[in-house]
Formats: C-alpha cells, sequence, structure tokens
C-alpha cells in the first residue's frame, strides 16, 4: 500500500502544496532529493527518458534536466536552489522551456515522523493563476488525459 | 491556453461539494431533470435545485431558465478544460511517489535492510 498524496489547489491563489508520507527515515528521503543518480529513478514520467544536466542541491546550487517522451519532443526543465538543509528543507525555483520566464518558487519540507517515517510537505507559488494551470500541466505532458471514463472515474472516487 | 479565472474558481468551488460532485457524475452518464437528480439524496428538491443553480453558475451544466421539468446537461468541455490538469497534475504526482518510494526501497535492499534512524 502506498501512502496518499494530499494534494491541495486553493481557489483563487495561485498555489499548489502537497503532502506525502514515505515508510522510510528522513535522510534517505532527503538522499533521494539530492543524489542525481536517484533522482532520474522517480522524477521522471513513466514512458519518458530523463536525462541530468546537472544537479546540485545545495544552497545557491543549479539544475537543469531534460524529460524526452516517445515523440521525441524534449522537455527541459531547470532552476536553482535557494535554500537546501540536510534531512529538512529546502526551496528552488522552476521553470519549463516551454514556458520560459514562468518561474514557479517550490518550498519542501522534510519531516521526520519517528519510526523510520517521514512526512514531505511541498508549497508551490506561481506567478500567475494561469502560470499555475498551464505550468502543472505542462509539467505533465507524460500522459494523455483519457477524457471522459477517467473524469467519471475520478467523480466517483470523489464521492467516497 | 488561457482560462477564464472566475469561472475557473468558481467551477472549483462548486466541485468542493460532495453532492453537487455526485449530480456531476450522475450528469456525465446523461441529462436528468432535477426530480431524477434528487432522487438519491436525502435532501429536498429545493436544495438539489440550489446545487444545480451553483453548478449553473460556474458553467459546468446548462439547462433553460424557465421550466422546472426541462433536463440538466453537463458541459463536458468546461469540466473537461476544469479538471485535465489538476487531473493529470495528481496522477503524475501519484505515480512520481511510488516510483520514489521504489528507489527508497531500492536503496534499503542495497544497504542490507538496516533502515536504522539516527537522525
Amino acid at each position: 500500500m502506498s501512502n496518499a498524496l494530499k494534494l491541495s489547489v486553493p481557489e483563487g491563489l495561485p498555489f499548489i502544496d502537497f503532502e506525502r508520507d514515505f515508510d522510510f527515515p528522513v535522510a534517505d528521503v532527503f538522499r533521494a532529493h539530492k543524489d542525481p543518480a536517484l533522482i532520474v529513478q522517480w522524477l521522471g514520467p513513466r514512458g519518458m527518458s530523463m536525462e541530468v544536466d546537472h544537479y546540485d542541491f545545495h544552497t545557491g546550487g543549479s539544475y537543469s534536466y531534460t524529460h524526452t517522451g516517445h515523440d521525441g519532443v524534449p522537455h527541459v526543465f531547470s532552476g536553482v536552489f535557494h535554500t537546501v538543509r540536510e534531512n529538512e528543507f529546502a526551496v528552488q525555483t522552476f521553470e519549463f522551456d516551454g514556458y520560459p520566464d514562468v518561474v514557479s518558487i517550490e518550498f519542501m519540507t522534510f519531516t521526520d515522523l519517528g519510526g523510520g517515517r517521514t512526512r514531505l510537505s511541498a508549497h508551490a507559488v506561481y506567478p500567475s493563476m494561469e502560470a499555475r494551470d498551464g505550468m502543472a500541466q505542462s509539467g505533465m505532458e507524460g500522459g494523455v488525459s483519457e477524457g471522459y471514463e477517467r473524469l467519471e472515474e475520478l467523480l466517483a472516487g470523489a464521492t467516497v | 491556453m488561457v482560462h477564464d479565472d472566475d469561472q475557473l474558481d468558481s467551477a472549483f468551488l462548486a466541485l468542493a461539494d460532495p453532492v453537487r460532485r455526485r449530480i456531476i457524475a450522475r450528469l456525465s452518464r446523461g441529462p436528468a431533470t432535477v426530480n431524477e437528480l434528487a432522487e438519491p439524496f436525502a435532501i429536498t428538491k429545493q436544495a438539489v435545485s440550489k446545487h444545480i443553480q451553483v453548478l449553473e453558475q460556474a458553467g459546468l451544466v446548462t439547462r433553460t431558465r424557465d421550466a422546472q421539468r426541462r433536463p440538466v446537461h453537463l458541459d463536458p468541455a468546461r469540466l473537461e478544460a476544469l479538471t485535465a490538469w489538476i487531473d493529470q497534475y495528481r496522477l503524475v504526482r501519484e505515480e512520481q511517489f511510488r516510483s520514489l518510494d521504489a528507489a527508497l526501497h531500492t536503496q534499503a535492499a542495497a544497504r542490507g535492510t538496516q533502515a536504522k534512524d539516527s537522525s
């Protein structure tokens, strides 16, 4: 059983918040965000290859990586790590080359829940509502919407 | 892709209510009258009408102004536009974190399973 993703998209504010627990110690979860060899194992959408140009998860560091889908179209993502505190906290910027200059800021908090468990809490701030919706979508081009059925599934799930 | 923010917001607000989500789920199978929509709920027809009004103002459903008997229709394009990105976002994030779980498992296994928490 995987832990549930708690996702919150406030109305009228260009934020996305989410929270996800992991059954692993905080040092492990943090390392998975820091080590590019680990990053490539999970950050890329399925069906897309991920290539890291550089990924320096330290205060003042920067990153750039490319997702390439089966259509061969590369999607480049880049940003800087404004603050990184080991096993605790990070602030980074995020930019997709499909929307140049539309930069979001992501705050990530790693919380030790004890018992070898960790909570990752993230707060992303976008420059506008349009940017939030557009960027969230563009960053997610791994999957194509299956439209109606999935929508109904979603709504059915939401009624439980 | 320019969204009408106010419409989008009111649509999100409209969908924040479980009764309204169930009404939408019902309408995604086809148009229905207010009576039909009210059936599964232990609330008054008036209350259901109110919910439909909210959905109508959010642009999610349409019906003719005057007659109560006219069926309510879902606007699929509207709902698609609304849910596509966040739905997609959720799916991809969930998948991402399941991959992260797997990567953490692999790491822990490689270390010989001693997932000692010393921090």
